[in-house]
């Protein structure tokens, strides 16, 4: 009964979005008040039913209703509560249903913190949200009903995959969406601005919060995913290039262009058209991502084409909706007229650059991806592109990009004296250059072991130690570039510490997030380089009380153990292991075998000292009561992930500058020289 | 894929796989062993989504590591070994996907966007040197309307 409730309201959703998606857009045609402001009220309406069919779907998966085939195939009465709630969107049909459920929860949030919003734009940004939520809609009802009854119904479920009873999966999925789909008001808001035939910094300031929410949970679901592969899978790796993993990282590219050149459009009222592009594009690779995961072509081109309803119904919504907004983009963008000057060595200069590089970086991971499919759909010719492939592009792409990271900031806008900065830049450069010899000189260079970074690319031993040096040169540039350009607008020790401390005050918020967010993402590339570069890994066979010793630690076997779960049955080794003749401490790895679906997992143990993990994996029995074992030292993992978390951290300040607060109507009374939204922003810089 | 190798593929997947890489297939000379682990995280596992040999828990992987380390020991050098792979298994083994005709825009094209986003952005600037920036855009009617009411509030 709640079943066909929860499809009934999905139903009810569609109606309403086909409202939501064409009264509004005639009414801001004809400047009919009153048909603009069906669009707020739409969204609402669109945002209940679809949470209430979604309720509907948790109901089921949460009393285990095996009459509902969704729950049938993929829970399992034993499964533990969370993750039978989390079981709701750990299938396609839920999945997809959250996906609109989160579409209409933004639309719902344009349309409630909205007010401050030109009533023409609001209403075709909230006609274009109705748009994406009726295609959407309609590929539910009619290729994935997540409420399809199975009669008789089985007296138990199939079971979740293994591998995605975790915690840390439970939540990826909806952080991942929020993130996609977030994005989805960029585009809006892009396609309203090119209805409307203006773009000014106004439009740059309302859009910004909006794609800083979506990038912190695109950040936040794609690390999410990183480290469950890292401490999950067992292999001790965090990154492999998956199609499935470039699927979030195109729109995380997009975005994190989009969210600098945006600054540009807000601050100097200039490169509107290419502004709006990448608004465009972020939405779209969202999608293109969504079509590559949910439509199985990664798996085989054939399995798609053995069962093509789903595919070709999102490929047609793909076509529709970039076509369309390209196509429009194409037809309006000549009137949006180009606003300041600027000199090629100016702070517009470096986003630019920035710019530059994060679309090329994205289109290299686009080619990386869809290349492979597309050989194979044309010749019949099967390739891989795998993590060797995207050493030798991307990588090169990131190292100009960082190096114009650590200056850009320091640059004036409009033009920038490069004279001026000259001084920083030779003391950065120094400093640099201390940390590429110190980093050269480090033990860990030494290791042969290290699989990832450069040996992939074919340069094993190599090229190994200059990679290093280069790596963490890179990311003391940063940290410099950033802390330097902090330093100059607080004015420390050029002015008294009191008055540095007044500045510092006084800045916005968001200026302290950009220092932040820079300085996560120098840690985070210290991170990537020594983890990629610095990993150390040992094989060996060990029955109980044999040890071995890697580095500082000493490892013994105690004991091996059983243990039986909830759901599943688990060989778990006990290893004793003191760090350096300090207290000795308990890891301990598991092979797991769950009962439903009999694939055996692996849980690493791992513990950490901070900068280093210890990584140690159960393999298979031996004979003879010995134990395969495999222990990784990997140097800057945790680093890494520190990294992602002050970026994040960055990003939230940003957020959190009252500037950006989208729809406080206090904010345009408590500014009193502004008037208006459309005033140019009053603080610059310096 | 061959419809051979689809059902071998999927017979591969269903058998309960091992663990990856087991220490005692490791190779007694250390500096063949990391050329051995290096050339398997080069090596796709066929079997696989997109996992190399030295990752992979299948039984497959676990062949195609035995070969690689064989090889090896034979005095094969790296190119060797790869080779040797890849006319047994096809291109599709190389996770550094050949250069060959076919693969020229894979390898390529990054380059290319780079060339022509910043010939595309040398173009515009220039342009936009020549001409003189607009005025700015002149206020709306809702527009004008809205700022004679707020400056009539002062």
């Amino acid at each position: 009964m709640v079943a066909e409730l929860g499809h009934y309201a999905l139903v009810l959703a569609l109606l309403v979005s086909l409202v939501q998606s064409s009264v509004p857009l005639v009414g801001a045609a004809r400047g009919d008040a009153g048909m603009m402001a069906v669009a707020g009220p739409a969204a609402q309406a669109l945002l209940a039913l679809l949470a209430f069919s979604f309720l509907a779907l948790m109901h089921a998966f949460v009393n285990s209703d095996f009459s509902v085939l969704a729950v049938a195939l993929h829970s399992h009465s034993a499964k533990p509560l969370i993750y039978k709630i989390a079981g709701t969107w750990g299938n396609h049909e839920g999945s997809m249903l959250l996906w609109v459920l989160i579409l209409a929860l933004f639309g719902g949030l344009v349309a409630r913190y909205g007010a401050n919003l030109p009533p023409s734009l609001k209403s075709r940004a909230l006609a274009v949200q109705g748009m994406l939520a009726a295609g959407f809609l309609l590929f539910i009802l009619f290729t994935s009903n997540p409420f399809a009854r199975v009669l008789p119904p089985p007296p138990d479920g199939n079971g979740l995959n293994p591998l995605l009873q975790d915690p840390a999966l439970a939540i990826h999925p909806p952080m991942l969406y929020v993130g996609y789909v977030g994005l989805s008001i960029c585009f809006s808001f892009a396609i309203a601005a090119l209805l409307e035939g203006r773009v000014d910094p106004a439009w740059a300031r309302w859009v910004r919060p909006w794609t800083l929410t979506a990038w912190l949970f695109l950040t936040g679901g794609i690390a999410l995913g990183s480290w469950w592969a890292y401490y999950e899978l067992g292999w001790g790796g965090w990154w492999y290039w998956d199609p499935v993993e470039n699927a979030s990282f195109m729109p995380w590219l997009v975005a994190t262009a989009l969210l600098h050149s945006a600054i540009v459009v807000e601050k100097r009222d200039t490169l509107k058209g290419w502004t709006i592009l990448l608004a465009i594009l972020a939405f779209a690779l969202s999608l293109i991502g969504t079509f590559l995961v949910r439509s199985g072509v990664l798996t085989s081109v054939h399995a798609f084409a053995v069962d093509p309803a789903r595919g070709v119904f999102i490929l047609a919504l793909l076509v529709v909706s970039i076509g369309g907004a390209l196509a429009l983009y194409a037809w309006r963008v000549p009137d949006l007229k180009g606003g300041g000057l600027f000199a090629p060595i100016s702070r517009e200069g470096g986003l630019v650059l920035n710019n530059l590089l994060l679309a090329t970086a994205t289109a290299t991971v686009f080619i990386g991806t869809l290349y492979p499919l597309l050989l194979d759909a044309v010749t019949g010719q099967s390739v891989s592109v795998g993590p060797p492939y995207y050493n030798a592009t991307f990588v090169p792409l990131m190292v100009p990009l960082l190096i114009v990271m650590g200056v850009g900031p320091l640059l004036a806008w409009k033009r920038a004296d490069l004279r001026g900065i000259t001084g920083r830049l030779l003391t950065a450069g120094a400093a640099t250059l201390v940390v590429a010899v110190w980093v050269g000189s480090l033990p860990l260079n030494r290791h042969a072991e290290a699989y990832d970074l450069a040996t992939l690319a074919g340069f094993a031993g190599t090229l190994r130690l200059p990679a290093a040096a280069l790596g963490m040169a890179l990311a003391a540039w940063l940290v410099l570039g950033a802390l330097g350009e902090w330093a100059r607008r607080v004015g420390l020790f050029r002015l008294r510490p009191d008055e540095s401390w007044q500045r510092a005050r006084g800045l916005p918020l968001a200026a302290h997030g950009m220092t932040v967010a820079h300085l996560g993402v120098a840690i985070a590339v210290a991170g990537f380089v020594g983890a990629g570069l610095w990993k150390h890994e040992v094989g060996r066979v060990l029955k109980p009380g044999e040890s071995l010793t890697v580095e500082r630690w000493q490892i013994v076997l105690a004991k091996l153990e059983d243990e039986t779960g909830p759901n599943y049955k688990a060989r778990r080794a006990v290893f004793v292991v003191t760090e350096d003749g300090g207290a000795p401490f308990l890891m301990a790895p598991e092979k797991r075998i769950y009962d439903t679906q009999g694939q055996p997992t692996t849980e690493a143990a791992i513990r950490t000292t901070g900068l280093t993990n210890l990584y140690l994996v159960l393999g298979d029995e031996a004979g003879g009561g010995a134990w395969a074992v495999r222990v990784l030292v990997e140097p800057m993992v945790p680093v890494m992930y520190y990294g992602i978390m002050v970026m994040m951290a960055g990003g939230l300040m940003s957020l959190l500058d009252r500037r950006s607060r989208v729809g406080a109507p206090r904010r345009a009374r408590a500014a009193p020289v502004a008037g208006g939204p459309a005033a140019a922003p009053a603080h610059g810089d310096d | 894929m061959r419809p051979a190798l689809a059902i071998l593929a999927l017979l591969l997947a269903l058998a309960a796989p091992a663990a990856a890489f087991d220490p005692r297939e490791a190779l007694p000379d250390p500096a063949l062993e990391t050329r051995a682990r290096g050339l398997s995280a080069q090596l796709r596992c066929l079997v696989c989504q997109n996992q190399s040999i030295d990752d992979s828990a299948a039984d497959l992987a676990k062949d195609m590591r035995r070969v690689v380390r064989e090889r090896l020991t034979a005095g094969d050098s790296d190119g060797q070994v790869i080779a040797y792979l890849q006319q047994r298994y096809g291109d599709f083994v190389l996770l550094k996907p050949p250069m060959k005709p076919e693969t020229w825009l894979l390898w390529f094209g990054p380059l290319l966007v780079l060339l022509a986003a910043a010939g595309g952005l040398w173009i515009a600037w220039r342009r936009r040197r020549a001409v003189p920036a607009a005025g700015p855009v002149p206020l709306s009617a809702e527009e004008r309307r809205r700022l004679a009411e707020l400056t009539a509030d002062r």
